[in-house]
């Protein structure tokens, strides 16, 4: 190899290499913009409905002043799971951008029960994933919880009454915590194993 | 001149009066119109383990825990989570009574009827707050 091509593939190998950390950096940085509280409520559908609501609850005002932000409960934090939720979050731009579906509080309300839904179903399969960021059973001391709560939290007390693990998962008891319930809901969503 | 000599007895009698009674308390509490109003102490919903007796024999039940989670609107009511017909058993909380399941023309309803549906309109959250006036009241036994 003559001196000249030596340096040529050097070059290229340093251009590669930083032309890689531009593009690396930049995805990510894109990413992490589209993952604030600011970004999401930059959209009206969500900033005057979901938004206004959630202001109202635990999750955003509370003695200790520590606060979820959207992304904290909507966005997967594993890598791969984010991405593919990012994917899935093209359907909504589809529908802010094009067909304006839930543009109006109007339309929003004929939604609610369908959007609360898919997001509670998918909370189920990921096990309550995002809950469980910040929610862990190990931290929980369930000498401060009331007594049901106790019980409900308690894997003793699970064992004890059907002898098998628990296989609920945050959601099938909390629905409608961050957000007000849509018109429709039952009661019994939120008591698993009932009826 | 009669009259006069009358009058003016009856505003002297007013007036000395008004400065012998003046220890009559206003809704002020003697507070001085200047100073600042009193703080009121802050207050905590009172949790109650196995609720609170009623005072008298039917009073709607006050509630023994927290409702400042519980949310009441148009869509959906909160409190239903665990006092509905449905969920009572597992939640091991009271059932709504059997009178909110009628309607006003006596017809049972499948769910809490519509007009027992705001249920913070008769059963209220407790703070623990002493009577502002002493008082000997005692509930019915």
């Amino acid at each position: 190899m003559t001196s000249g091509a030596k340096k040529g593939f050097l070059g290229l190998l340093v251009f590669g290499i930083v032309l890689g950390i531009v593009l690396w950096g930049g995805f990510n940085w894109t990413m992490d913009l589209t993952n604030t509280e600011k970004f999401c409520i930059s959209c009206h559908e969500m900033e005057a409905t979901p938004y206004a609501e959630l202001e109202e609850t635990v999750h955003f005002t509370n003695r200790t002043g520590v606060r979820a932000t959207c992304p904290d409960c909507h966005v997967p934090r594993p890598w791969i799971y984010k991405i593919v939720r990012k994917i899935q979050a093209s359907n909504e731009l589809y529908h802010h951008f094009i067909t304006g579906e839930v543009d109006s509080p109007e339309k929003f309300e004929a939604k609610r029960l369908v959007l609360a839904q898919s997001v509670w179903k998918a909370m189920k399969e990921t096990d309550s994933r995002e809950c469980r960021n910040c929610h862990k059973f190990e931290s929980m001391d369930l000498d401060k919880q009331q007594s049901r709560a106790a019980d409900a939290h308690d894997p003793y007390y699970w064992e004890a009454v059907d002898g098998k693990e628990p296989s609920y998962t945050c959601i099938d008891c909390h629905k409608g915590i961050a957000h007000s319930l849509p018109e429709g809901f039952d009661p019994i969503w939120n008591s698993p194993g009932e009826g | 001149m009669k009259k006069r000599i009358v009058t003016l007895l009856a505003v002297c009698v007013m007036f000395t009066g008004g400065a012998i009674a003046g220890a009559v308390d206003s809704l002020r509490l003697g507070q001085d119109l200047e100073e600042d109003s009193k703080v009121p102490v802050k207050k905590e919903q009172l949790v109650v383990q196995g609720g609170i007796e009623r005072s008298y024999k039917i009073q709607p039940p006050v509630i023994p825990h927290k409702i400042d989670k519980d949310k009441i609107d148009l869509r959906a009511n909160t409190c239903m989570n665990c006092h509905s017909e449905k969920t009572y058993k597992q939640k091991k909380a009271p059932k709504a009574g059997d009178t909110h399941y009628t309607d006003r023309d006596g017809n049972v309803t499948k769910t809490v009827a519509n007009r027992r549906y705001f249920c913070n309109q008769c059963h209220a959250p407790q703070v623990g707050a002493e009577p502002l006036v002493e008082n000997t009241f005692e509930g019915a036994k």
